[in-house]
């Protein structure tokens, strides 16, 4: 029988450096919240139209992708697919790391963030934002437990109710997070109820696609060549999340088109919007999804790169998708009297310009910093990595359940 | 006998600022150019305050938070814990005459404050000074009344 | 959505995107009726000033003011909603005078950066695409009896008085800015820079929303928001204010009388900014 044992990664000059240069992206990002926070908001693109700019972009993507990455976690224990459990620790670290990232984005953008104690004692019950609050908080909660019985000694038998819990939790937290959106009846580019399978569908293709190239990294980093089997299986999972998420696009957007009232949004998203419908279609269709479907699941490769590769399309489309979602929801005016054209001083009837500035790009990249070193000090300090993985069902059958073999 | 000169220096240094702090404590009227600074707030318009200055300086901030919540939600703006009219009765006259706003170390609030190290966040939404009569009174002035009235009464007729 | 403006056409006539004449002339002539019975009101105020500028100076539209002082201890009452009723037809296109009333009375203005300035009332050009014919209409918040800010709003920063005002309390307001993502009237302003020399009586700062508070320090004392007072000060008398729930306030007469809208009655949020001859 074969046993599964974990290790810490090994330190060394590149550890270091890597660390030095996630910490120099941090302390860019800290600066940025700085800038924002003395010399207001008017350093950025974001006005009194666009109100949610590139911060927003960056914190709802690594949130959505933070519910994600405890994928395979769930897979393992709730699924009880053998081949996957060796990975869960990683996965639930990585959900902590890409959650503390994407809310000190989204804390360091906010115009007081000093209080941020007001957020956490006095709440609006009414709003899903506030509700927001409690699943964000109550998920790291739960990743943490569940890292805990997963390494603890004695406490294996836990990981499953927990895990099961984790994973209906971060249901509830996607469908929180996309029903921010969802439920802003005012904003035609919103107000759908589709938003909230949408944004679990996102989270599940974004978390893989992160858990992939952060596993063949981290392999690599301890000297090991990953397994291509292991990736390309993995790689196949994220195929069939990107699939859902096309399929979730393609109706938010069928049924728009079919209402007439929505014609002049569905033009401006999806043709003449400029760089929205490009984004659309070249990143996010293009290259973020039909790709890496060919990538992963109409082609066998016998390469670990072929999986990574698409992994990478996918993060890279993910980020337009939310960037068209959020900012080219925006842009388009708001249907002031509708069946009137509309003009005023204060930019109505009129399509906003918006262009990300350098403080709040550095925002966002410092948040992307803060959960690989979180990552980083996690796989370091904690016994995070399994010595040997393989994606070989023959092996994976011999080592049947990884919580009651480890030392 | 150097040492020992030195030590004499020290004891009876030590025993200076001691005695001066003492003394600052039991009279509250020593200058703020003395060795040990202390707030010296001015004194505010009137006979006193709207309470007891002892609670005043230790509850002011309870007082001010509940006033304000009761003047925001509900409409209440009954004058007695008045952050208004703390700054009203409490304006401390600049070189121009003019009150000083929180900009300016004599700033009332600001004496105890930066004593205090704590920071002062009211004044980044509240006006840190009493507003102009014109500006208290909210009203137009009646020259321009009365031609308003005259436009008004001739938009009447027509 | 042309629904609601054909649904208020008594005779059920109204055939396309055009206005509704017949209800519209009906309205309209009702409307001055009862607008000159409150301007003559209001003339009698005037006349008071005239005679004692400096004894009855409040008393600029005191004589026609909807809404009694209330006792300072007194909390806004649940019994009221104030409201405003804007009538298109005597609102000119080039006059701005509620703007600037607006901006004087609770200090916003521009900072030399309009991208980000706020702007608590704006003029709105509506035109009908088919007939060119174009209406001008101020806009601002429009204090619903259901406003989707205060719902969406993390730490109830963004409320509704008793007496139907929509406000922030900027004490509790953390910036997120969700309020004007949910906002159907692009109704609200975030503070984009760091103020100062603020109003005693409007208090704003950095890093927080704000919008039109129907001038609510104002109305506490029984006084006219500042923009209606304007608008009659410079002779068009196109805004009224009062209680709508006061049926003898000539407001909700009007309102009970008069073919008025709300923007966006589609939604449901039954703002208290109503509209006549849109």
């Amino acid at each position: 029988m074969k046993r599964v044992a974990y290790c810490e990664l090994r330190g060394g000059a590149g550890f270091r450096l890597v660390l030095a240069a996630l910490g120099l992206v941090m302390g860019l990002g800290l600066a940025s919240a700085w800038v924002m926070e003395h010399y207001g908001h008017v350093v950025t693109g974001m006005d009194n139209q666009v109100v949610w700019g590139a911060p927003h972009v960056f914190a709802v993507f690594l949130i959505v992708a933070a519910s994600g990455a405890l994928n395979v976690a769930s897979v393992g224990s709730v699924f009880d697919r053998a081949l996957y459990k060796p990975m869960a620790r990683l996965s639930a670290l990585l959900a902590i790391a890409l959650l503390v990232g994407g809310l000190a984005v989204l804390v360091l953008d906010l115009g007081r963030p000093e209080r941020l104690v007001v957020a956490m004692t006095s709440y609006n019950f009414r709003s899903i934002f506030a509700w927001n609050i409690f699943l964000y908080t109550g998920f790291l909660a739960l990743a943490v437990a569940y890292l805990i019985v997963m390494m603890g000694r004695g406490l294996g038998g836990l990981a499953k109710p927990v895990g099961l819990i984790a994973f209906l939790w971060r249901l509830l937290l996607t469908t929180g997070t996309g029903s921010i959106f969802g439920w802003l009846v005012a904003r035609e580019a919103y107000d759908a109820a589709v938003m909230a399978p949408l944004f679990i569908a996102m989270s599940l293709a974004f978390g893989t696609a992160i858990f992939i190239l952060l596993l063949a990294a981290l392999v690599w980093a301890s000297g090991r060549v990953p397994d291509t089997a292991l990736l390309v299986r993995l790689g196949r999972l994220m195929g069939i999340f990107v699939a859902a998420v096309l399929y979730f696009v393609a109706v938010q957007h069928l049924t728009n088109l079919y209402a007439a009232e929505h014609a002049g949004l569905e033009r401006f998203l999806l043709v003449n919007g400029g760089v929205y419908p490009l984004l659309f279609w070249t990143v996010q269709v293009g290259l973020g999804s039909v790709v890496p479907l060919g990538l992963v699941l109409l082609w066998r490769p016998h390469s670990p790169w072929v999986p990574m590769l698409a992994a990478a399309l996918v993060i890279v489309g993910g980020f337009a998708q939310v960037y068209v979602t959020i900012i080219g929801g925006q842009a388009y005016p708001l249907e002031l009297i509708p069946g009137r054209q509309v003009s005023s001083s204060f930019g109505d009837g009129s399509i906003a310009a918006y262009t990300p500035s350098m403080p709040e790009v550095g925002l966002g990249l410092g948040g992307v910093a803060l959960a690989l070193v979180v990552v980083l000090i996690g796989v370091r300090a904690l016994r995070i990595l399994p010595e040997n993985l393989t994606g070989d069902q023959a092996e994976v059958a011999a080592a049947p359940d990884a919580r009651i073999l480890h030392p | 006998m150097c040492v020992r000169h030195l030590f004499a220096v020290l004891v009876v240094g030590l025993a200076a600022i001691l005695g001066e702090a003492s003394l600052a404590q039991d009279t509250k009227q020593v200058p703020t150019a003395g060795r040990t600074p202390v707030p010296l707030p001015a004194k505010g318009k009137g006979e006193q305050c709207v309470a007891p200055v002892e609670w005043m300086r230790r509850n002011h901030m309870t007082a001010l938070e509940h006033q304000r919540d009761r003047t925001v939600r509900e409409g209440i703006r009954t004058r007695q814990f008045s952050l208004k009219g703390c700054i009203e009765c409490h304006a401390v006259p600049g070189a121009n005459g003019r009150p000083v706003g929180v900009a300016d170390a004599r700033h009332f609030c600001r004496t105890c404050h930066d004593y205090a190290a704590v920071k002062l966040d009211c004044f980044e939404c509240h006006a840190s000074r009493p507003a102009e009569a014109a500006q208290r009174a909210g009203r137009i002035d009646v020259q321009k009344d009365v031609a308003e009235l005259a436009r008004y009464l001739e938009g009447l007729e027509r | 959505m042309s629904g609601d403006v054909r649904g208020q056409a008594p005779c059920g006539c109204d055939a396309g995107a055009g206005e509704a004449r017949p209800s519209a002339e009906e309205a309209n002539a009702a409307g001055i009726h009862s607008a000159r019975r409150w301007f003559l009101k209001s003339a009698a105020a005037f006349t008071t000033v005239a005679l004692a500028p400096g004894v009855t100076l409040m008393a600029l539209t005191g004589g026609a003011s909807p809404s009694a002082a209330r006792p300072p201890s007194q909390p806004a009452s649940s019994g009221q909603r104030w409201g405003l009723l804007i009538d298109a037809s005597r609102c000119p296109e080039g006059c701005s005078a509620c703007v600037s009333a607006c901006s004087q009375e609770n200090g916003w203005k521009g900072t030399g950066h309009p991208r980000t300035d706020a702007q608590w009332i704006r003029k709105l050009t509506v035109r009908d695409p088919k007939s060119s014919v174009t209406r001008s209409v101020p806009m601002m918040c429009q204090h619903c009896a259901s406003p989707p800010c205060v719902d969406v709003c993390p730490t109830g920063a963004s409320f509704k008085r008793a007496d139907g005002i929509v406000l922030v309390d900027k004490h509790i307001c953390i910036g997120c800015r969700y309020c004007m993502m949910a906002c159907p009237y692009k109704a609200r302003s975030f503070i984009h820079e760091p103020l100062t020399d603020q109003l005693a009586h409007a208090p704003r700062g950095k890093g927080t929303v704000e919008s039109c508070t129907l001038c609510v320090h104002r109305v506490d004392e029984g006084r006219t928001p500042a923009c209606v007072e304007a608008c009659i000060g410079a002779g068009h008398g196109a805004m009224m204010f009062g209680d709508l729930n006061d049926p003898q306030s000539e407001i909700a007469k009007r309102v009970a009388t008069l073919a008025t809208r709300q923007i966006r009655a589609d939604l449901g949020l039954d703002p208290g900014v109503r509209y006549q001859n849109l």
